[in-house]
């Protein structure tokens, strides 16, 4: 039995058909081809599959389709706006803060998340919400001050 | 599967009570996904209990706190009365796994999980905390230390899921603590875990202790005798090392990847002392705030 959910999806509303099984991440990627989200590990290890739902950072590969029902949710697709790259995107450029790019919408996610909510975090804050995201290449340092510069670039507002 | 969200109890339970041979129930999904995807688990039904107000509030009732089991990680951390009065409980959860994690993963969910690892339990039992169970013979209470009866096993009946919590009413120089060890600082399991639970005198000597450790058994271990060792003591070096060594004593751990039987039996005593202090220091600074 499919079920039929109707939801946001950054700002549009969608509507879907998904089995019981089917996780947000494939709604995402297979019905609604918003393919930015990556599955890394499908069992909430890696945080490649990042995205927010009802305002909660969340893998989407714990979520059933199902559930999401009535919901808002944000993907790496709604980041950049009006083909401007959200300044996480360009510390991340900049910084060359990515290598194979597959962690890098999660990162990205969760980086926008923590300065919605704490705009001026310390490194261990940066290092702590960023736990649930692995990188396999990087070895962290470049993602960890891409997110501090851009939280430094916005407390002094040369951003935003 | 079919996947249902039920918007009460009684339709849950109506649901639950179906004839289909496989049902899970759905909180965070944090534990239940990943074993459908692994194939441990096989449901033909799942139920969602998060559409049910009941499982979702946390309120304080009659001068306790009842908590939905299906409030996530990060809504028991950000809810600023809850961590004043009971942060043993609080800091506990907040332990358990990633940012991601902490949006979904509930207190209900942790203990129906039952692994004997399991960080929110320890903690819940310490406090004598108590779960409110729906089924279709009616609803009752019991203590959450007798929902969980062996690794993966609970002791709730076909038809029943647990709606919320109750935590007793806090005494005015009490205080709680948990502390646990990993083999690294984030996103690991415990070796580990020791919550404490403890009021004072007028005087400000330990009136009364409750200890409770994780993953050193199949069930968390209530350290009565252990913690008799530390009543009418402000934690004296002496008292807490005989009370250390028969936290170690109390222990039937099982050696595996993280640990062996010996370190985790030390590693209890060494934290159990700790969460001692740290539940002593918190309900002393609770005492003198009472006194002014």
């Amino acid at each position: 039995m499919k079920n039929h959910v109707k939801a946001v999806v950054n700002g549009e509303p969608v509507e879907f058909l998904c089995e019981g099984t089917d996780t947000l991440l494939d709604v995402l990627r297979n019905e609604l081809h918003l393919t930015g989200t990556k599955e890394g590990c499908g069992s909430g290890d890696c945080g490649a599959c990042s995205v927010m739902l009802n305002n909660r950072l969340v893998c989407s590969c714990l979520v059933f389709g199902s559930e999401v029902s009535g919901a808002d949710i944000e993907t790496i697709e709604g980041m950049s706006k009006d083909g401007e790259l959200h300044p996480l995107q360009q510390k991340f450029l900049d910084n060359a803060a990515l290598q194979c790019g597959i962690c890098t919408p999660g990162f990205l996610v969760a980086a926008k998340a923590l300065l919605d909510r704490q705009p001026n975090p310390s490194e261990s804050e940066v290092r702590y919400w960023l736990a649930g995201n692995l990188c396999r290449c990087t070895g962290y340092d470049k993602i960890v001050q891409s997110v501090l510069d851009v939280a430094a670039d916005m407390t002094t507002g040369e951003r935003r | 599967m079919i996947y249902q969200a039920p918007g009460n109890i009684a339709e849950a339970i109506r649901l639950l009570s179906s004839n289909n041979q496989q049902i899970r129930i759905l909180a965070g999904g944090t534990d239940l996904i990943p074993q459908m995807h692994t194939r441990r688990v096989n449901p033909q039904l799942v139920i969602d209990i998060k559409k049910i107000p009941e499982t979702r509030s946390i309120q304080f009732i009659d001068g306790s706190y009842v908590i939905g089991s299906a409030v996530t990680g990060a809504e028991l951390s950000e809810h600023l009365p809850l961590q004043r009065d009971w942060p043993g409980i609080v800091e506990a959860f907040d332990l358990i796994g990633s940012t991601q994690i902490q949006s979904r993963a509930t207190l209900g969910g942790n203990l129906c999980n039952a692994s004997p690892a399991a960080d929110s339990v320890p903690a819940l039992i310490a406090a004598q905390a108590t779960c409110r169970i729906a089924g279709p013979k009616g609803e009752r209470i019991i203590r959450v230390e007798d929902v969980v009866i062996s690794p993966g096993r609970t002791s709730l009946q076909p038809g029943e899921f647990v709606v919320s919590f109750t935590l007793p009413t806090k005494h005015a120089r009490s205080a709680d603590a948990y502390l646990r060890l990993i083999p690294r600082t984030e996103m690991d399991i415990a070796i580990v875990g020791a919550a404490a639970c403890l009021s004072l005198n007028e005087e400000g000597a330990c009136q009364e202790l409750r200890i409770a450790l994780g993953a050193v058994a199949p069930c968390v271990v209530v350290a009565e005798k252990a913690a008799q060792i530390l009543v009418g003591t402000r934690l004296d070096e002496k008292s807490l090392k005989q009370f250390s060594a028969a936290i170690s004593a109390a222990c039937r751990p099982i050696n595996d990847k993280r640990g062996t039987i010996e370190y985790r039996s030390q590693v209890a005593g060494v934290l159990a002392c700790r969460s001692a202090k740290i539940a002593f220091e918190r309900a002393s600074r609770n005492r003198e705030g009472s006194l002014a």
